[in-house]
């Protein structure tokens, strides 16, 4: 009887530590998320007299959401950045997929080299890269030009082609080989019966490439560089930069309007976004 | 006469050899083209850019091994990998964070995907994004300063956390724990999650602790992607670049060798040094590669083999489990 109420107590005082530091760690997960909120809410005054932890005096005051949305030319961006969504997803799934789907289903001179020309990419960090990349992008005149921007970021897309392979071997080959039977042609096959059952790993893709692709800030500035009217959402930050660098109230209204997209997908497919991570890592 | 040709062309091209053909070369031409157009021939570029004086624009002339004795005497280039080590120490850090929030979290706990939700979704930020909240963060007297206030630190002991060279490049690799730890923990439940549950009701039944539960039920069997985390986090830190390029520019001495080289070729236009950096940083690089290699085949073994074997040892503990429970019940009766 001690002995089970001694268990028990132990339970609890692990289950209490254990509580504590979840929370301590949530804390300092949402801190710098929070102080932000609490700034973008603020008017010029409040920031400027008051502690950046003390709350605004109103949550309601949204004129620095409304400066930051047209200063940074966040209408443009959030068109652009879609636009880019868009076609570097359709483009990259379509590619990753027709190329797993040889990798996967035919044998052929060249198979294994393919694959491991991919392989050996995927180890050379994409920074270092930049250098020579930049110039080929020069000599194509693709620097400032939003298809070329969608074809480099397309091309630079290792992972993707690997969840493919790795999904294509998970389906049975009986299921061509019966299509082809009837008088299917290789293009039908991968059209009307392949791709429609790749569904969850182009969920996964869609996932991955959409969440950097969303992101991507450094290719973005570098090949996108006329700000006026190629910004996307990551890269229209870049207008705090200069002499509103201190104007913490207007950046921080700025930071969650591009941080809202993300948040709202995290609520609406967190499960989706969760399997799709682990999914895409056993071999990324 | 025309429509017959065509019907023959229709099924010249649709009969199983030559249809064949044509679909790989259609479906492999396109990725292949992008991936030689900005892999492997800016690869080739990069590694002729190194034995030249040069810019991206101008006049280049031919100089040897120049660029590559500068990248290892001058001050800013080889020495700025020694950066490297804060963010190697993060990474530790941050795999050994993930490790227990992942176990706390597979474990039953009330509001386990809240918590899973507060500490995954700052991997969801953008970079540039986070280097404005992390320039606000640490500035002085705001966000951290006010926090470590509460806790009874007094600001005047406080460092500045960009500024102050002896911290600032711990002030950035914690910015890099904070974005990606919730990204590893996620990896971690997921492979958690495969884990077969009755073996944790078996070593309960043994009477194991939780300490026992992860050492010989846990552990084996996330033990290759722990690994494999713990490896590329060697070649991710040597290759460090966003943190520090967007919170701090590569200012106060936090700038890594990424940031070196992307300054030496795009404001000061020496794309030759830059271009010696980057073959310096991927032949280091393909040396842990293969050091990977060479390690998961000496101490794990073939990955595959290995859970195969798991997978075998999994069937003899639970048959031994089953057991066990039948005999204690039994021996209850």
């Amino acid at each position: 009887m001690t002995h089970s109420s001694k268990a028990k107590g132990k339970k609890i005082i692990a289950r209490i530590v254990e509580y504590a530091v979840l929370i301590f760690a949530s804390f300092w997960a949402l801190l710098p998320l929070v102080s932000c909120v609490i700034t973008a809410f603020k008017t010029p005054e409040e920031y400027q007299s008051t502690n950046v932890m003390t709350l605004p005096s109103s949550f309601a005051y949204i004129q620095n959401f409304i400066d930051a949305w047209s200063q940074a030319n966040m209408a443009l961006a959030f068109r652009n950045s879609v636009i880019i969504l868009v076609f570097v997803l359709f483009g990259s799934i379509l590619t990753g997929s027709m190329l797993a789907y040889v990798l996967s289903r035919f044998k052929f001179h060249g198979n294994a080299l393919i694959k491991n020309l991919f392989l050996f990419a995927s180890l050379l960090p994409g920074i270092a890269m930049q250098v020579s990349v930049y110039q080929i992008m020069y000599t194509l005149h693709w620097i400032n030009s939003i298809p070329g921007y969608i074809v480099l970021m397309c091309g630079t897309d290792v992972i993707s082609i690997y969840i493919f392979i790795q999904y294509f071997e998970n389906i049975s080959v009986s299921l061509d080989e019966a299509a082809i039977m009837d008088g299917c042609s290789y293009f039908g096959v991968f059209f009307r019966i392949l791709l429609p059952l790749l569904k969850p790993a182009i969920v996964t893709v869609m996932i991955l490439k959409g969440v950097s692709t969303y992101n991507e800030y450094y290719n973005a500035n570098l090949y996108l560089q006329d700000k006026t009217k190629l910004v996307t959402v990551a890269t229209s930050l870049y207008k705090f930069t200069g002499p509103l660098g201190n104007q913490y109230n207007y950046i921080c209204a700025g930071v969650i309007i591009t941080m809202l997209p993300a948040l709202i997908m995290f609520l609406l497919f967190q499960k989706q976004i969760y399997s799709g991570l682990t999914n895409g890592a056993v071999k990324g | 006469m025309e429509r017959k040709q065509k019907q023959s062309f229709a099924k010249w091209i649709t009969s199983g050899k030559v249809n064949k053909r044509l679909c790989i070369i259609v479906f492999t031409a396109f990725p292949l083209i992008l991936l030689l157009v900005f892999t492997y021939l800016p690869f080739a570029r990069m590694v002729q850019f190194s034995f030249y004086d040069m810019g991206y624009i101008g006049s280049r002339e031919f100089v040897g091994l120049k660029n590559y004795i500068s990248v290892f005497t001058r001050d800013d280039c080889f020495k700025a990998l020694r950066l490297s080590l804060f963010y190697l120490v993060g990474a530790f850090i941050q795999l050994a964070l993930a490790l227990l929030f992942a176990t706390m979290l597979t474990g039953n706990i009330k509001g386990s995907g809240l918590f899973k939700g507060f500490l995954f979704f700052p991997y969801l930020v953008c970079g540039i994004a986070v280097g404005f909240i992390f320039k606000f963060f640490y500035t002085r007297g705001y966000v951290l300063d006010t926090v470590l206030q509460w806790f009874g630190f007094q600001l005047d002991n406080l460092p500045y956390w960009l500024r102050d060279t002896k911290v600032n490049n711990i002030s950035l690799a914690a910015t890099s724990i904070w974005r990606y730890m919730g990204q590893n923990m996620v990896l971690f439940i997921g492979a958690m999650a495969s884990v077969d549950k009755t073996l944790y009701e078996a070593a309960s039944i043994d009477g194991a602790n939780s300490w026992q539960k992860f050492k010989y039920v846990t552990f084996p069997g996330i033990k290759t992607i722990v690994v494999l985390n713990l490896i590329l986090s060697i070649s991710g830190s040597l290759s460090v670049f966003e943190p520090p390029y967007v919170t701090t520019g590569g200012e106060f001495g936090t700038a890594t060798y990424f940031v070196v080289m992307d300054k030496l070729a795009h404001n000061s236009n020496k794309v030759g040094i830059a271009s010696a950096m980057a073959v310096v940083l991927i032949f280091l690089i393909l040396l842990v590669t293969l050091f990977q290699k060479w390690f998961s085949w000496f101490f794990l073994g073939d990955f595959e083999h290995d859970s195969k074997l798991e997978q075998i040892k999994m069937k003899k503990r639970n048959k031994l489990a089953e057991a066990y429970a039948e005999g204690t019940n039994k021996g209850g009766r």
